[in-house]
């Protein structure tokens, strides 16, 4: 295997050496880039279909078992179909912000990637100001929400997009909150270090210390991508499908891949920054020692968003739809002050020297 | 020279975004243009450094401030033909500001050519160098007391905006969140036996 890699690049060496060194980077980076994005594409589509499952079995039922062994295949027959769907504009809409509206909610939540530490020492920006990016970038994603909502002129669709502009901005306090907290036992804004503050044998995993945090940002998390039991934006039974309910084909497709990238992306912020990210459980444990299941790395982030995504899945087949006023109630009277509480006990247990943030 | 670029495509994309504010006869299209004009301005900080600040505009104008703007102009209905009544009376405040603040610009520029001693670029920053860390340590040592007043004002604001809205209506119906939550089963639901019914 090795001898064919050492002789393509054999061939490819001149070349390489003759490209500008500015070229050379974008290429690594492009590199780096299109297989996070064929894998997390990938993830949403067995995501949706191990969505139907999961509910499937919690509610007694079979779930798809048609296409293919199992209904494997199930993603790519949907994906398929709603390709080849037309796009309907509907005639008052906005065409050129109603077709905007899908890649900036998408968008979001595909940069944010960039940031989260895959393996150790590696993520591909390894930026100082990481936490705040993925910050910025997630509250983001609500302007596709609300363009969608506004631009297809439906009172529908704009109810919808108002409500998840308020619930989206309401959680966004105390997701922002939550993540002070970890800033603060982190010592970091770069999500690599705050992995490598709870990496090690001794396993100090900021959810220990920081369980209420990590309740309440998960909590958010869920509430920030519009997920059951807080989709009063979409609402079904209430007002048919909020903000995309005039979209239709492609157009749909991206608003339902943006969705479930966004969880993908919630379970993986909250793996990293409070179940250690790629670090293993059992790293100090000595009869383990030099196996798969010491050592940290990508299986490990893997597993933790696997469960994490499972949490977003058991939560929509177990929980009716939260009401409007209790959603703002929760929000900004119980979450903001717990997250306020927990800082300052936070800093005085630092202040004490309690807690592995004062090592 | 990439910088360079980058910087003149970047204040092409701010000043088109600006000029789309006060143009678009729809509010809605200018509170889209201001989130333009953000998103570039701060990519633009990027350039010269200010990463912490640039992430923190993005954060709070774009993220928080216009998504606000956006939920309020989408609501209201801005008669515009109500609003330009105005504007023949108003013309000579706004055409005076306008002079002031083109004087101002051309200031700037004729004080870069007349010789004056102009500060050239900053070298830029060691790799490793954090822009968060040196603000923090900046924020909360020399200028505590601006910093507190400043959150202190804001806080005020915030109470007193709470405080306008907590009018009481007479004959509005709400909920008693404690009691709805306080509910047990047996207060609402009672099981009984029920001998089979034959007809």
């Amino acid at each position: 295997m090795t001898g064919i890699i050492n002789s393509l690049w054999a061939i490819i060496e001149p070349y390489w050496n003759w490209l500008p060194t500015l070229i050379q980077d974008v290429i690594i980076v492009v590199l780096q880039i299109a297989p996070l994005l064929v894998v997390i594409i990938l993830c949403v589509a067995y995501l949706t279909f191990w969505e139907r499952k999961i509910i499937g079995w919690m509610q007694n039922r079979i779930g798809p078992n048609r296409v293919g062994p199992w209904g494997l295949f199930q993603p790519f027959a949907d994906t398929i179909k709603l390709i080849l769907k037309e796009v309907i504009v509907p005639r008052d809409a906005n065409r050129f912000l109603f077709l905007i509206a899908p890649l900036l909610s998408i968008s979001p939540a595909l940069a944010a990637w960039a940031v989260v530490p895959l393996f150790p020492d590696f993520a591909i920006a390894d930026v100082d100001a990481g936490l705040l990016y993925v910050l910025a970038l997630t509250s983001l994603g609500v302007y596709g929400v609300i363009i969608a909502g506004w631009a297809t002129n439906s009172k529908y669709a704009f109810l919808g997009a108002m409500r998840s502009a308020a619930q989206i901005v309401s959680y966004e306090i105390a997701m922002g909150f939550a993540l002070v907290g970890v800033l603060m036992a982190g010592g970091s804004l770069n999500l690599g270090e705050i992995v490598a503050a709870q990496a090690g044998p001794d396993n100090s995993w900021f959810l220990l210390w920081l369980f209420p945090l990590f309740i309440v940002y998960f909590i958010s998390g869920v509430a920030e991508t519009n997920r059951a039991p807080f989709d009063v934006a979409e609402g079904e039974s209430e007002i048919v499908a909020g903000f995309h309910v005039e979209y239709s084909g492609v157009a749909f497709a991206i608003f339902f891949l943006a969705e479930y990238a966004n969880m993908i992306l919630i379970a993986a912020l909250t793996s990293v920054m409070f179940c250690g990210g790629w670090d293993s459980p059992f790293s100090g444990i000595a009869a383990l020692e030099g196996s798969m299941l010491a050592a940290g790395g990508l299986h490990w982030l893997c597993i933790k968003v696997a469960f994490f995504l499972f949490c977003f899945l058991w939560l929509r087949a177990t929980f009716p739809r939260y009401r409007y006023d209790q959603i703002m109630r929760l929000g900004w009277k119980v979450f903001i002050p717990v997250t306020i509480v927990w800082i300052f006990i936070e800093g005085g247990l630092a202040l004490i020297g309690v807690g592995p943030w004062s090592t | 020279m990439l910088i360079q670029m980058f910087f003149w495509s970047l204040a092409a994309v701010l000043l088109g975004a600006s000029i789309g504010v006060i143009t678009s006869r729809n509010p809605v299209f200018s509170a889209l243009y201001l989130v333009l004009a953000f998103f570039t301005s701060a990519v633009m900080w990027l350039l010269i450094e200010a990463e912490f600040l640039a992430v923190v505009l993005v954060l709070v104008y774009v993220g928080a401030v216009m998504v606000l703007f956006l939920f309020v102009v989408m609501m209201i209905d801005i008669n515009t033909e109500e609003l330009r009544k105005g504007f023949t009376r108003f013309a000579p405040v706004g055409g005076f500001v306008a002079l002031v603040v083109a004087v101002e610009l051309i200031t700037v520029f004729l004080v870069r050519n007349s010789g004056l001693p102009v500060l050239s670029n900053p070298p830029p920053h060691p790799e490793g160098y954090s822009n968060t860390k040196e603000l923090g340590a900046v924020l909360y040592t020399e200028h505590v007391y601006a910093f507190e007043l400043a959150s202190f004002i804001l806080l005020l604001a915030i109470i007193a905006a709470i405080v306008l809205t907590m009018r009481k209506r007479p004959g509005l119906k709400v909920q008693n969140i404690a009691r709805q939550v306080a509910v047990r089963r047996q207060d609402r639901v009672r099981l009984v036996s029920m001998e089979a019914e034959k007809d």
